[in-house]
Formats: C-alpha cells, sequence, structure tokens
C-alpha cells in the first residue's frame, strides 16, 4: 500500500496555527518548565544510609521480643507462634522457672531458648497475631543484611528481648 | 635553542595543555549529564565519590581500565578495535583550530591561544568534524550485529543529511565575517555584543544548532544510539575501555559542538559591552580572562545541550529526514540568499 506523504503530513499539521506549526515556541515552553525542576524543585531522594525512612505504624520488620511493666519476660513458651508460622522458622525451647530466676518471669514455664530463623522467616507477622501474651512484635529494623555465613542469621533471645520492660511500649 | 625548537615546543605545550582541557572537559561532562539529568528530574545523581561526586570521572575511568577487554568472537577483529580509537581520535582534531583566547605574551614572544591559526579553518573542523562518521560506521559494521549495524547506519544518513544544512548555514557566516579563519571570525564579532553573528544571523544560528544537535547523534536527535529500539546501536558490542573511548568521544564531540557556536555565534572570548584591550590590564592577564570566557560560554552550551537532551523526546527517523531535507535545507538556503543579497546592498 503506497503512502502519500504529502496528504499524511498535511493531515498531521491540519488545524495548526503558524507558531505551532513551528514547533519552536512549544520546545521552548517545555525547555522552561524542565528548568524550573532544575533550579527550583528540591530533591526527592532519600539519602538512605544517612537518613532513614519515617517508621510506618504497621511495618513488620525484625522481631522485637517485649517485657511487662515489671521488667519480666512475656514469653512463656506456650508454642502458639511456633504453631501457627507457616515458614517454621522459629525453634523454642521450654523450662520451667526456679527460685532464682522467678523475679524474671511472670508464669512457671519460659522460654530457655527462643530462635528465629531469619532466611526461613517470611515476615508474615503471624506469630505476632498468635501470641497470646503480646511478647512478640515485629518492629521498624529492617536492615537486616549480613555476610555469608548462615549461623549469624539465627537471631536469639537475647538479642532480641528488650533490654527495659512497660507497658506502654507494647504497640499494638 | 633555535627558534625552530622553540616553536615546536611551544606547540607541542599547547597541544598538552588542551588536550589536557578537553579530555577531562569531556570527562567531567559525563559527570555533569549525569548530575544535571538528576536535578531535572527531581533526583540526586552520583554525589558519593569524594565532594559532590567529583571524583565519579576517576572512579569510572579506573573502572574502565580494570575490566576485561572482550572481543566477540563473530567480528571483525582488526577494525572492531579500531573504530574506538579511530572516532577519539578524530573527536580530537578539530580542536587544533580553535580558538580557546586571545593571546600570550612570554619573554617577549607572542603566542596566540591556538593550536593552528589556519585561513581555512572552519572548513578543517567541518571536513574533521563529518569524518567522526567513519568510527561510528566502521563500529558498527565491525560488530556484525543488526542492531549496531542499524545504529551505524542511521549514524551515517543523519550526519551526511544534516552536513548539508550545517554548511550552509556557515556559509552565511562566511558571508558577514568575509573570512574562513575562525580567529578572524570571532575579531569580527567582538566590537559589540550586536555584532554577534546570533543577533545578524538568528535563523541561521537555529538551522545551525538544530544541525549541530544532530551531528553530534544527541537527544532529540540521538537514533543512532535509540536505547528503545537498539539497546544502544552502533557501540552494543563493546565493552571496557573501548566503550570509553566511544563515550569521550561522544563527549568530546559535544564540547567541540559547544565551542563551535560559541566562536561562530557568540563571539568567542569577547565579553559583553567590555573591551579588554582598553581597561589596560596587562596583556597576560587579558589572555587569561579570554579563556575563562571562551570556557565559560563554552561550559554554557554543553548545559544548553543537556537541557535539551532531558526536555525532548527523540524523533521518529523518517521525522528527521523530513526535517532536515524538507525543512531545514530550503531554509538555509534561502537564509544564504537573503543573506548574501543584503551583504551585497549593504
Amino acid at each position: 500500500m503506497a503512502i502519500n506523504v504529502r496528504e499524511k503530513y498535511l493531515k498531521r499539521t491540519e488545524g495548526m496555527s503558524f507558531s505551532d506549526s513551528l514547533y519552536l515556541p512549544a520546545v521552548f515552553k517545555g525547555m522552561m518548565i524542565t528548568l524550573k525542576h532544575f533550579l527550583f524543585t528540591k530533591s526527592w531522594t532519600l539519602k538512605y544510609p544517612e537518613e532513614k525512612r519515617q517508621d510506618v505504624p504497621r511495618f513488620r520488620g525484625r522481631h522485637v521480643m517485649k517485657r511487662d511493666e515489671l521488667n519480666r519476660e512475656r514469653c512463656t513458651a506456650c508454642y502458639c507462634c511456633q504453631y501457627s508460622c507457616p515458614a517454621d522458622c522459629i525453634d523454642i525451647k521450654a523450662a520451667e522457672v526456679t527460685p532464682d530466676i522467678q523475679h524474671n518471669h511472670g508464669e512457671d514455664k519460659y522460654a530457655k531458648s527462643f530462635e528465629i530463623d531469619l532466611l526461613r522467616c517470611i515476615f508474615c507477622g503471624f506469630c505476632q497475631d498468635a501470641c497470646p501474651k503480646a511478647a512478640i512484635f515485629l518492629e521498624e529494623e529492617y536492615d537486616l543484611a549480613g555476610f555469608s555465613d548462615r549461623d549469624s542469621y539465627i537471631l536469639t533471645k537475647e538479642q532480641m528481648m528488650e533490654k527495659t520492660g512497660g507497658r506502654e511500649k507494647v504497640r499494638i | 635553542m633555535n627558534e625552530l625548537m622553540i616553536d615546536i615546543l611551544i606547540s607541542l605545550a599547547k597541544t598538552l595543555f588542551f588536550f589536557g582541557i578537553v579530555l577531562s572537559g569531556a570527562a567531567y561532562s559525563t559527570l555533569a549529564e549525569r548530575r544535571f539529568a538528576s536535578f531535572f528530574q527531581n533526583r540526586i545523581g552520583p554525589n558519593r565519590a569524594g565532594p559532590l561526586g567529583l571524583f565519579q570521572p576517576v572512579a569510572d575511568g579506573i573502572k574502565f581500565i580494570m575490566k576485561e577487554e572482550v572481543i566477540p568472537g563473530h567480528v571483525n577483529k582488526f577494525f572492531f578495535v579500531l573504530a574506538p580509537s579511530l572516532f577519539l581520535m578524530i573527536s580530537l582534531l578539530p580542536w587544533s583550530a580553535i580558538p580557546f583566547g586571545d593571546k600570550l605574551v612570554i619573554a617577549g614572544k607572542t603566542i596566540p591561544l591556538q593550536i593552528a591559526d589556519l585561513n581555512a579553518g572552519v572548513l578543517y573542523m567541518l571536513a574533521i568534524s563529518s569524518l567522526g562518521v567513519y568510527g561510528i560506521l566502521i563500529g558498527g559494521w565491525a560488530s556484525n550485529n543488526k542492531f549496531s549495524l542499524l545504529g551505524g547506519v542511521r549514524a551515517t544518513a543523519q550526519m551526511i543529511s544534516y552536513e548539508i544544512t550545517l554548511g550552509i548555514s556557515i556559509a552565511a557566516v562566511f558571508l558577514l565575517s568575509e573570512s574562513l579563519s575562525t580567529r578572524e571570525i570571532v575579531i569580527k564579532q567582538m566590537q559589540s555584543p550586536w555584532q554577534w553573528n546570533i543577533f545578524v544571523q538568528p535563523v541561521g544560528f537555529i538551522i545551525f544548532f538544530v544541525s549541530m544537535l544532530a551531528e553530534t547523534n544527541r537527544n532529540p536527535f540521538d537514533l543512532a544510539e535509540a536505547e528503545s529500539e537498539l539497546v544502544v546501536g552502533y557501540h552494543t558490542e563493546y565493552g571496557a575501555f573501548k566503550y570509553a573511548q566511544f563515550m569521550l568521544g561522544e563527549y568530546i564531540n559535544l564540547i567541540t559542538a559547544s565551542g563551535f557556536i560559541t566562536l561562530l555565534y557568540f563571539g568567542g572570548w569577547s565579553i559583553p559591552f567590555v573591551d579588554l584591550y582598553k581597561t589596560g590590564l596587562p596583556v597576560n592577564i587579558i589572555g587569561i580572562i579570554s579563556i575563562s570566557v571562551f570556557l565559560t560560554k563554552t561550559a554554557f552550551f554543553v548545559f544548553v545541550f543537556m537541557w535539551i537532551r532531558w526536555t525532548l523526546p527523540r524523533f521518529r527517523y523518517d521525522q528527521l529526514m523530513h526535517l532536515g531535507w524538507n525543512i531545514l535545507l530550503p531554509l538555509s538556503l534561502v537564509n544564504l540568499i537573503v543573506t548574501a543579497f543584503v551583504a551585497v546592498i549593504l
């Protein structure tokens, strides 16, 4: 099929005024718009390692284990989180609370070790939903990258446990 | 030392000086392009290597040198290696005729700040800059790759088309300045800024500027690279330092184009409304001021080229040819004829 170039061109330029058909005024207009961005608009880039992103309230980052208002560990090793975990990344070893550590625990059972394999964890937050004691939460820490030895990705209870307690620190 | 030796040494020193300025200018315009692009897009751009990212070109250079020189199996080895060096070399050549500034006087010897004041300097620059297409075409052909070949062919057709309008629009400048020497053209414009060819030849300037955009393969005429269609066109198969040579060549072409615009249309090293020779400053100070004025104007046009690149979208190929042959060519001929009549009557 032969295309009549002239006809096509005339059709394209139909209804254009003389200054429109010069294209240059439109080009200058566009250049002024980009110049405005160049000179006046502030950059929207976040300078990442120096400035961190604002925390979003429902963000699910690294797990944190909570203490109550008397500074006792909330976790009672009920295994609810371990059962609900779809990635099977939580490993709890329970033990009985003995008198010498009674001050640290509200009930008579506690988690002797509580490990989360971060390489398996999918940060779904089911453990947080399942916990009847409000003891585990996924909070704001997200820069979890590390080196290639896999053991360093297993979070222990000591790493997750808050240093001080208090009801107001629990975030739901 | 006899006179000849001194002349040779002076020429060598000037060559090295210009070589350094142009090469580092090209390296830094890659950084400027990235920074300016990000400012136009409300980003920050590369700012990590050194203060304000100023060491980025050094880091890039080291990266390009350290990379493995890959020569694909299906290419024509000789031409594949030849193309980038040819392109880089040819892009450097026009600088021998561009006057950076007025002159220096050292130990009673006058040194014009120009490597060679040819009496047909502009013609020489035009001739050399059209040779640049060989690097692109050979690179595209030797790569033995459809995209590269298409890029090379596109670049050739585009350059040949726009060379004509470029030449004709410069011919109008020749008519007015009655000289082909770059230095003479600048001196002709020095009396007042109203003598600048941009005011004498506004239509010619627009034609020249558009053709220069097409000549340097910059947006909106970067059909030879056309990322969305041809990967990156003629240097698709190139990596490491050969790629860097192409990039350097392109940016040197950009600076050459800006220098060319400055000296043909914007009065070279003259400052508007200031006659440096009447200020009573020493000659050498005037020489240094003239260099910095020329470089400032050139840098401004490099900025304008980048500004256009980040404003306008790419032309379609038939639109490019339509613009070149159907619009700019007749327009430049009319401009030339009108200029000739006016020049004869006045």
